[in-house]
């Protein structure tokens, strides 16, 4: 083929290339809509849930939100007030919905203070150590993946650590990385969120045996990929053994492994709601512990609501990602 | 000149407990410039593991072993894996099957084609560009500036497999080895990509193709090693072995051929009504090199009885814009002890067609009756006490069984629905099992430990045991060797003859369809395009796309 | 050896056999062996210690390992040993019953959207994917926020959060079988839909809730243990090992022993039962895949 005919190619079906780009794209985008759609129902049905089982629940309705306070008449007027008590049930209702949707969280009458104001000034140490285990998980989980798949022994012994890591209560690591690091060697600190040394154990103790699960998921996917028949296909054209792993394996085995981290971020959240206990930092770990304990519903209900907003948001993000990972996806309209 | 491929003695095994399994036993190949050669076998025979010996790319564990193996002058017996991979799309192109799975589904063509010219340093961006469209013209893919940041899945089946072919010969290899590259494609496209690789060897290119396919292989070799159990049992010029077999086993594979001149004729050796237990299934071979010419039963056809009567049916599926007619306006017949075959490709709705017919889903217009009685328009319930009268064969035996049932529950079963229990059940299911050549040993096994000829056979004594009216076959034999195929092609058509059931059967193979049945409906995107008895539409076809579909057939020169 | 092959692949184990394989699997044999002892401690912890868990004893507080006390004492002169060992009856049996409340209630949703679909399907789904959007430690804090802490509750909380997994498992199960190619064949031969159901789909829908509650047993157990670490779970002096490594947390500068020991229990105890749920799943799939 000569080279004029070559230059013809090129510029020919440019206009036609440019209209199937933008087709993609839109179908992209109403699938991404589609899923933050039905990411905004199952949250108002997450809210709606909470109102409802505040009103099933046995026991008046005051004496669940007044917690372990003293009962007076004036704070049963407060609640009765602030929570519309006295309007028919789908008044409340949908005020509730309005607050929530507000941010409004109502009030702690354990604490006497603002739900909302209490829960934003704990949540940035708790996104800190969520974030850093998160980090850990798949940094853990890539390496121990890549440098071990297919290979006999190391993914034996790699395995047998996941196994490990997989069984034990990440709380319970953090009591060992405690002692060990803490306690003896006087590494890292004891307690608290003073600088970034005071992050590395619990972001360890918490990330390691999310990264463990994710481990294993993404090297049992990249083992099926290099079994694969385009794996062979790749091979014969003379690629080497590291270029197929990560050009070609990683992006496959990443598929379930995306899909398991979003699901799983959920569980670190609660994690760290026990990581914190046991490395004594603030965070709402603390405060959704005290707040159990002291059937403090109002502020429960709103780190519930809070954590189901992140979960619906990550899960959003996360099948957003498997689309721009798999085209074929993309192509089923 | 030295040979190309010049291999003496080549022993292949795989660890498989602490003995060795030897899949390729001295094997001699010898490849020269220019040449086209071919390896032909059923599953099992060795092919493909040889083939892939020649990159070095048999798989962890295996050990290959020769007296010769030189590439191109140069012993490859002690190459490295550095070795190989420099080897490897340089000197020798590999061809896979069924691109879809063969190219890797998260990249664009344009990446692959590009990884595939391998050294990136050695050319800029633009170079690639422009290599790679003059790499997809060059496999005949139309419009390739388009093409190239498309993604596997977007292209159809055959420009996928020239995307495939357009990977193997980047960087221009001496040799190219094609391993089955045809076997997942519809017919028309096979001949497309045929034609192709026909047109490569005419421009002098040297190619290795493995097949089961003896017909492919007429098409596009010089010589042919024919391999049975890890061993070359007869090699030779293609015409010579083809016209005149010096093995056995080459004649019975091509007497295992279905074509117009099989008709009314025994495929295989009967496996006579005594099996042995043993997971075996090829029949000795009694020395016999002259073709098998064993009549099968006569029929007996009633056309005054019409089976199965299809009028005017209409389904589609989706709904909306996307909405696709798969059945459009369908109608035809089938008389008592007759066999139909309905033939088309891929998405010609000729399966949607079997299931109407099975009262397995309802046709949006038309109507279905079975001997004179209404069926399509019953409610389950009303057609549930006649459901024993038309039974299904369908492709794959292994999934049309209960995993957890044995071989007598799995034919007994069918024989719920006509009330048939206890000694007079085991009596109806040992009769049917013996009438497919499965003694009383199997009563007890469970289908995974039977191999695919055998599920077939079950399946096939399963649809014959509440003696039906009507038996749809879906695509029955797709998934077999050629040479289990003709078992059971010939059980069917026996027990079709022996019973006088009527047989519906649906292939996308033109050569069993006029092997078996007695008429055929020819179906193309949901439409009957022509329909008649199967000598004359296959004779002297009246349309096109018959005819197209009867010029792709690869036949036996 | 003469045994006759009666057809089922079960049918044909003897003594030796099982002997044999167990010795080919080391690891299986051990995850066994300690979930024997296990189940041992949970049935008679006499057997395995004379220690009372419960009576304090100021004068041997917080001594370390030794012959007389394996583990070491905790803060208020208890043996360690003895506190793991009868600790061993609370753990397991929250777990066990949070999983098995789960399995049912899951497996139920789980059939009755996958055989109704429909709106039935589309209601259940919504409803397991909003139960979902809470992880589960959350949800179960949630519930206990309502009834208060205690062993009873904490059961309840760990099993109803633990619902969506089974249901979602067998939901898409009963699906998939509901195609298969064997359940149309059935119907051509003109099964009734009862006999389709109870014949052919529900056992085959069903066949991984087992597997799957021995694997979810270990998260159970874990979860319990957390929850328990929180304070939600059975109360002081009961010797709970979630509750114990709280108690242990606070002594870790002057014993680190409390605070070890049955974080060891718990580890061991779910390593062996994933052992065992793995080992089953690798036999079933091996089994479906040939």
């Amino acid at each position: 083929m000569d080279v004029e005919n070559v230059t013809a190619l090129h510029q020919a079906p440019i206009a036609s290339l440019q209209g199937r780009f933008s087709s993609i794209r839109t179908t992209l985008l109403s699938q991404i809509l589609g899923r933050i759609g039905s990411g905004i129902i199952v949250l108002w049905a997450a809210i709606t849930l909470s109102f409802i089982s505040l009103h099933v629940a046995p026991g008046d309705i005051v004496s669940l939100l007044i917690g372990e306070q003293i009962r007076t008449p004036a704070i049963e007027a407060a609640i009765r007030a602030e929570w519309g008590l006295d309007e028919p049930l789908i008044k409340q209702y949908l005020s509730y919905l309005w607050r929530v949707l507000h941010g409004d969280f109502g009030r702690s009458y354990v604490l006497q203070t603002d739900v909302a104001t209490l829960v934003l000034s704990q949540i940035w140490p708790t996104l800190k150590l969520t974030g850093a285990a998160l980090v850990v998980a798949v940094v853990f989980a890539v390496v121990s993946a890549v440098a071990t798949a297919g290979l006999r022994w190391p993914r034996r012994i790699a395995g047998g650590m996941e196994l490990v890591l997989v069984s034990t209560p990440s709380f319970w690591l953090g009591i060992v990385l405690l002692f060990v690091f803490s306690f003896t060697l006087k590494l890292f600190p004891v307690a608290g969120d003073r600088n970034f040394a005071a992050l590395v154990l619990p972001a360890l103790s918490l990330g390691l045996s999310l990264g463990a699960v994710i481990g294993q998921v993404l090297r049992e996917g990249l083992e099926r990929a290099l079994e694969e028949p385009f794996a062979l296909t790749v091979r014969s054209w003379g690629a080497n053994a590291l270029t197929l792993r990560l050009r070609h394996g990683l992006r496959h085995a990443a598929l379930p492994a995306v899909t398991l981290t979003g699901w799983l971020i959920g569980n670190l959240l609660s994690g760290a709601v026990i990581t914190e206990q046991v490395f004594g930092r603030p965070g709402l770990g603390k405060i959704t512990v005290d707040a159990v304990l002291g059937k403090d519903l109002p502020v429960v209900l709103a780190v519930a609501i809070l954590s189901a907003f992140i979960y619906v948001v990550l899960s959003t993000l996360v099948d957003t990602l498997y689309l721009l990972l798999d085209p074929r996806l993309r192509a089923r309209t | 000149m030295t040979a190309l491929i010049n291999i003496r003695n080549l022993t292949i095994g795989f660890p498989k407990g602490h003995e060795a399994n030897v899949v390729v036993r001295g094997l001699d190949l010898t490849i020269h410039r220019g040449e086209s050669v071919a390896l032909v076998g059923e599953s099992g025979s060795g092919k493909s593991v040889t083939a892939r010996s020649l990159v070095g790319l048999t798989g962890q564990g295996a050990s290959v072993t020769a007296d010769v193996f030189d590439i191109d002058g140069e012993n490859a017996l002690n190459f490295h894996e550095r070795k190989w991979r420099q080897l490897r799309g340089s000197k020798i192109g590999f061809v896979l099957q069924d691109a879809l799975v063969s190219l890797d589904p998260l990249r664009r063509i344009s990446q692959q084609v590009s990884d595939a010219l391998g050294n990136g340093g050695l050319f800029s961006r633009r170079d690639i560009h422009d290599e790679s469209l003059t790499l997809l013209n060059s496999v005949g893919i139309p419009n390739p500036v388009q093409r190239l940041p498309q993604y596997p899945h977007q292209l159809s089946g055959g420009l996928r497999q020239r995307a495939l072919i357009a990977t193997a010969i980047a960087r221009e290899p001496a040799l190219v080895i094609a391993d089955e590259p045809t076997t997942a494609l519809d017919a028309t496209v096979q001949k497309q990509i045929l034609d192709l690789l026909a047109e490569r060897k005419r421009a002098g290119n040297t190619l290795l193709l493995i097949s089961h396919d003896l017909a492919i292989v007429s098409r596009l070799a010089d010589r042919v090693l024919v391999m049975r159990n890890g061993e070359v049992v007869e090699e030779g010029p293609t015409a010579e072995i083809l016209s005149a077999p010096s093995h056995p086993y080459t004649r019975q594979l091509l007497d295992a051929i279905p074509s117009a001149t099989s008709r009314g004729y025994r495929l295989a050796p009967d496996l006579g009504s005594v099996v042995s237990s043993s997971p075996a299934e090829n029949p000795a071979v009694i020395g016999q090199v002259e073709r098998l010419k064993v009549l099968l039963p006569a029929k007996s056809i009633d056309p005054k009885r019409k089976m199965l009567r299809v009028e005017h049916l209409s389904k589609h599926y989706g709904s909306g814009a996307a909405a696709s007619l798969v059945v459009n306006d369908v109608s035809f017949d089938l008389s008592a002890g007759e066999a139909l075959g309905i033939v088309g490709e891929s998405g010609s709705g000729k399966t949607t067609v079997a299931r109407i017919v099975l009262g397995l889903v309802k046709p949006d217009a038309g109507k279905v009756s079975i001997d004179g009685q209404p069926w399509s328009e019953l409610s389950e319930g009303q057609r549930r006490a006649h459901r024993a009268g038309v039974q299904l064969i369908a492709q794959d035996a292994l999934s049309s069984f209960d995993p957890r049932y044995t071989v007598e529950r799995i034919v007994g079963e069918s024989l719920d629905s006509v009330a048939v229990f206890g000694a007079e059940r085991r009596r109806r299911v040992l009769e049917v099992l013996d009438s497919v050549r499965l003694g009383p040993a199997y009563l007890n096994r469970h289908p995974r430990d039977l191999s695919g000829g055998q599920r077939q056979r079950v399946a096939i004594a399963r649809a014959f045991a509440p003696r039906p009216k009507l038996l749809v076959a879906d695509e029955p034999v797709s998934a077999l060797d050629v040479s289990i195929q003709a078992q059971v092609l010939d059980l069917l058509a026996e027990l079709q003859a022996a019973s006088g059931t009527s047989l519906l059967f649906i292939s996308h193979d033109l050569g069993v369809v006029h092997h078996l049945t007695d008429r055929v409906v020819v179906m193309k995107e949901g439409r009957i395009v022509e329909t008649g008895n199967v000598d004359s539409v296959f004779s002297a076809p009246r349309h096109s796309y018959t005819q197209s579909l009867l010029e792709a057939i690869p036949s036996i020169a | 050896m003469s045994v006759v092959s009666t057809g089922t692949p079960l049918a044909g184990f003897n003594g030796r056999q099982i002997v044999y394989s167990a010795l080919r699997r080391p690891g299986l044999l051990a995850a066994v062996v300690f979930l024997l002892i296990i189940a041992a401690g949970t049935s008679w912890p006499q057997l395995l210690t004379s220690y009372n868990p419960i009576a304090a004893d100021p004068l041997q507080a917080q001594l370390p390992p030794s012959a007389a006390h394996w583990f070491g004492t905790d803060q208020l002169g208890r043996d360690v040993f003895s506190r793991v060992v009868h600790g061993a009856r609370y753990s397991i049996l929250i777990g066990v019953s949070a999983v098995v409340i789960a399995a049912v209630v899951g497996s139920i949703l789980g059939l009755f959207a996958g055989l109704a679909r429909g709106i039935v399907d589309e209601a259940i789904t919504r409803f397991l994917d909003v139960v979902s959007a809470f992880p589960d430690l959350l949800l179960a804090l949630v519930l206990i926020s309502f009834t208060g802490p205690g062993t009873f509750n904490l059961i309840f909380a760990l099993g109803v959060a633990s619902i969506p997994r089974f249901a979602r498992v067998v939901r898409a199960q009963t699906f998939v079988i509901a195609e298969s190619g064997y359940v149309e064949q059935a119907r051509t031969f003109g099964l009734t839909p009862a006999v389709l159901v109870l014949r052919h789909i529900l056992p085959h829908a069903m066949a991984q809730v087992p597997i799957l509650a021995t694997i979810g047993l270990g998260t159970a157990i874990i979860g319990a243990a957390g929850l328990s670490f929180l304070g939600m779970g059975p109360q002081p002096p009961i010797p709970e090992w979630g509750a114990m490594l709280a108690e242990g947390r606070n002594y870790l500068r002057v014993a680190w022993w409390i605070g070890v020991w049955p974080g060891v229990a718990i580890t061991l105890t779910v390593i062996s039962v994933s052992v065992l749920g793995r080992q089953w799943q690798a036999a079933f799939e091996g089994r479906r895949q040939q």
